[in-house]
């Protein structure tokens, strides 16, 4: 494997961490490649310095009024103008983060070379033999594991899911840094992002908790989310929850942990009510510690939780709650 | 206008965990018997999307069309966007489908063809994923192919006044409003909102409808091999890290004895 491109991001005027994790991703399967990283942007003059000190080759930075914010929901310039990119650098495995970017720009970028993507890969190998890349991806919601090799000419691309490698040092190497014209990839736009709507997120965020308490359809409605929010309020925890109770309306849909919801990494994971599909069980799988209050001692979740009670919310959660008063009272 | 909604027959996704089984040898996933598969749920999202485009402006949106590409489809089930409220139901319908089900770009031009055929179309609605082999990329496959615009995670759709598709796109937290020209690609999620269930009558209409069938030669296709990436394992993953269950004298007391437990391990 000779050559890859790595497609950055930037979060908050920063390198990404889930770029960083591609570059040790890439270090880790293809030692002795050379790597390059794509920054795109409309202005990427705050995160020159920090790009040219990446551990890389190269750093190519693209910059255009059309590639602000990554394109946000549209991705038709970054499309574009990384498939240019790729038409003159002609890497053998491109790299994008599992991200909303990445996600998206990744299989059109694929299929815009001809190629198609391999999504949210949790590892990546080389076959000694072909000297193509082997992934392997979590399907049927995680309760399969797959491995998939590439097997044609073109680059292969891959997304991989963020928080299963290691973030490479965000300095120490000396890279070329190049900046790529991307004037003659951008068209005229057929889509545009008119607004974007925040949701006021209260309290902790479930991506950065280190508790999270999380509840499902086995609450039964919206007023028993509220006796989470206090036992949140009393851990510094955030309150997640199922896709089941999402969709029933008792929650917002920002809440909803899972393969296609969030994903969270907290030390402590308390499920009440939550039967533990594989499908849930993929935001959760890098909590430390998995908690489960559920009445059904079959339930799945028995499976991955460290402790656990077998026994009705309704009287277990506000025993607990008291308790963790008294506790904290002590 | 006319909209097109791409639907793939899946296996039952709601079933436990310890059900599940795969075999290692076929590649398959091989479903519990007496399990019946499913319309890919977020293609039921997709369809109810297209129906209420439908619904709520009948001087624009005047057909709905269903796609689906597969083997051994189960009527009862692919009928169920009929029953809905959809107009008709495609199929490509070819046993050779099956060995290249993982390979997106294969069914990228199966899809591309047949919507060809049919088509044109204005706007083609998919699911975000596939609940079976989650890849959530065939929609961009279709859209670059197309040479279409592709929309993901539509979490609301209306007409705007100048002909174009207004989407609620959604983010992590909040959403996006994007507005786009048509023909489209747009992919819907759950936040959308649950499909209808079917009325009686929709359900006697889908009954005596009869689907539009086509095989890989009638599209003038053949299977692509090898394709560019390919499946070599499937496997269920090691689980269970040994639950430490508390049992107290009653639910609240193993509650109790819960937070206790937790405070012991330094974790609340
Ligand atoms: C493609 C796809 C993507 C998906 N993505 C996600 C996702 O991102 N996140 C997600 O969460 N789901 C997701 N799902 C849905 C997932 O498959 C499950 O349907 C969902 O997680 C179930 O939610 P639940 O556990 O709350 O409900 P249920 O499965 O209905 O479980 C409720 C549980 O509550 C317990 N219970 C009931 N009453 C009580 C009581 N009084 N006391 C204690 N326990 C009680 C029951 O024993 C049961 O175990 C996805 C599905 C698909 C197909
Ligand atoms: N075989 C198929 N027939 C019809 N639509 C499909 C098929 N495969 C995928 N799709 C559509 O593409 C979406 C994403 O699928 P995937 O990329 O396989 O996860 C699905 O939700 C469907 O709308």
């Amino acid at each position: 494997m000779s050559k890859v491109l790595i497609c950055a991001e930037i979060e908050d005027g920063r390198v990404s961490d889930a770029t960083l994790q591609l570059a040790s991703a890439a270090l880790s399967a293809m030692p002795h490649s050379h790597r390059s990283i794509a920054f795109v942007g409309d202005d990427l003059s705050e995160i020159e310095p920090a790009a040219a000190a990446l551990p890389a080759d190269t750093v190519f930075l693209i910059e255009h009024p059309a590639l602000k914010n990554g394109d946000a929901g549209v991705f038709d310039a970054p499309v574009s103008v990384l498939s240019s990119l790729c038409q003159q650098e002609d890497p053998d495995a491109v790299l994008l983060a599992r991200t909303d970017y990445g996600s998206n720009v990744g299989p059109r970028l694929a299929f815009r070379l001809g190629q198609s993507a391999a999504q949210d890969c949790i590892d990546l190998a080389v076959n000694p033999e072909s000297g193509r890349l082997a992934v392997t991806r979590p399907v049927f919601g995680g309760n399969a594991m797959a491995v998939y090799e590439f097997t044609g000419d073109g680059p292969q691309v891959a997304v991989i899911r963020p928080g299963c490698f290691d973030s490479a040092p965000l300095s120490g190497g000396f890279p070329e840094v190049i900046r790529f014209d991307p004037a003659g990839a951008i068209c005229e736009p057929r889509a545009r992002l008119m607004d974007t709507v925040a949701a006021q997120a209260e309290g902790v965020r479930l991506q950065d908790a280190d508790i999270v308490i999380s509840g499902g359809r086995g609450l039964g409605g919206p007023e028993p989310f509220s006796r989470l929010e206090e036992l949140a309020e009393l851990l510094g925890a955030a309150v997640g929850a199922s896709r089941a109770a999402c969709d029933a309306g008792w929650v917002e849909h920002e809440r909803q942990v899972g393969l296609t919801g969030k994903s969270v990494t907290p030390s402590l994971y308390l499920a009440v009510g939550i039967s533990g599909a594989s499908q849930h069980m993929a935001g959760c799988s890098g909590a430390r510690n998995i908690v489960a209050i559920n009445n059904d001692s079959e339930a799945n979740i028995f499976q991955d939780a460290r402790y656990g009670v077998v026994g009705d919310w309704r009287q277990a959660l506000p025993a607990f709650i008291a308790a963790v008063q008294d506790l904290q009272n002590d | 206008m006319r909209i097109a909604v791409c639907a793939k027959q899946v296996p039952d996704p709601e079933i436990p965990a310890s059900r599940f089984k795969v075999d290692e040898g076929s590649l398959r996933a091989v479903p519990p018997p007496g399990v019946s598969p499913v319309v890919n749920g977020f293609d039921l999202n997709a369809a109810e999307a297209a129906i209420r485009l439908c619904e709520s402006e009948p001087s624009a949106v005047n057909e709905v069309t269903v796609f689906s590409a597969g083997t051994d489809f189960v009527m009862e089930v692919m009928k169920k966007p009929l029953a809905m409220g959809a107009h008709r139901l495609v199929l490509v319908d070819d046993p050779a489908l099956a060995a290249i089900e993982t390979d997106t770009s294969s069914t990228v031009r199966v899809l591309a063809a047949v919507l060809h055929e049919e088509g044109p179309f204005d706007l083609i609605l998919c699911g975000r994923q596939a609940s079976d082999w989650d890849q959530a990329q065939l929609p961009m496959g279709l859209a670059e192919t197309l040479n279409l615009p592709c929309i993901t995670l539509a979490r609301d759709l209306s007409l705007t006044g100048d002909g174009s598709l207004r989407v609620h796109r959604a983010l992590p937290d909040g959403y996006q409003v994007i507005e786009t020209t048509l023909p489209a690609v747009v992919t819907v999620s759950n936040e959308y909102g649950e499909p209808r269930y079917p009325t009686l009558r929709g359900i006697m209409t889908a009954t005596r409808q009869q689907p539009i069938r086509y095989s890989l030669a009638d599209l003038g296709l053949q299977t692509q091999d090898p394709p560019p990436l390919r499946l070599k394992r499937l496997f269920i993953p090691e689980r269970s890290r040994g639950c430490e269950l508390i049992e107290g004298e009653d639910d609240a007391d193993s509650g109790r004895l819960l937070a206790i437990r937790l405070r012991e391990e330094q974790l609340i």
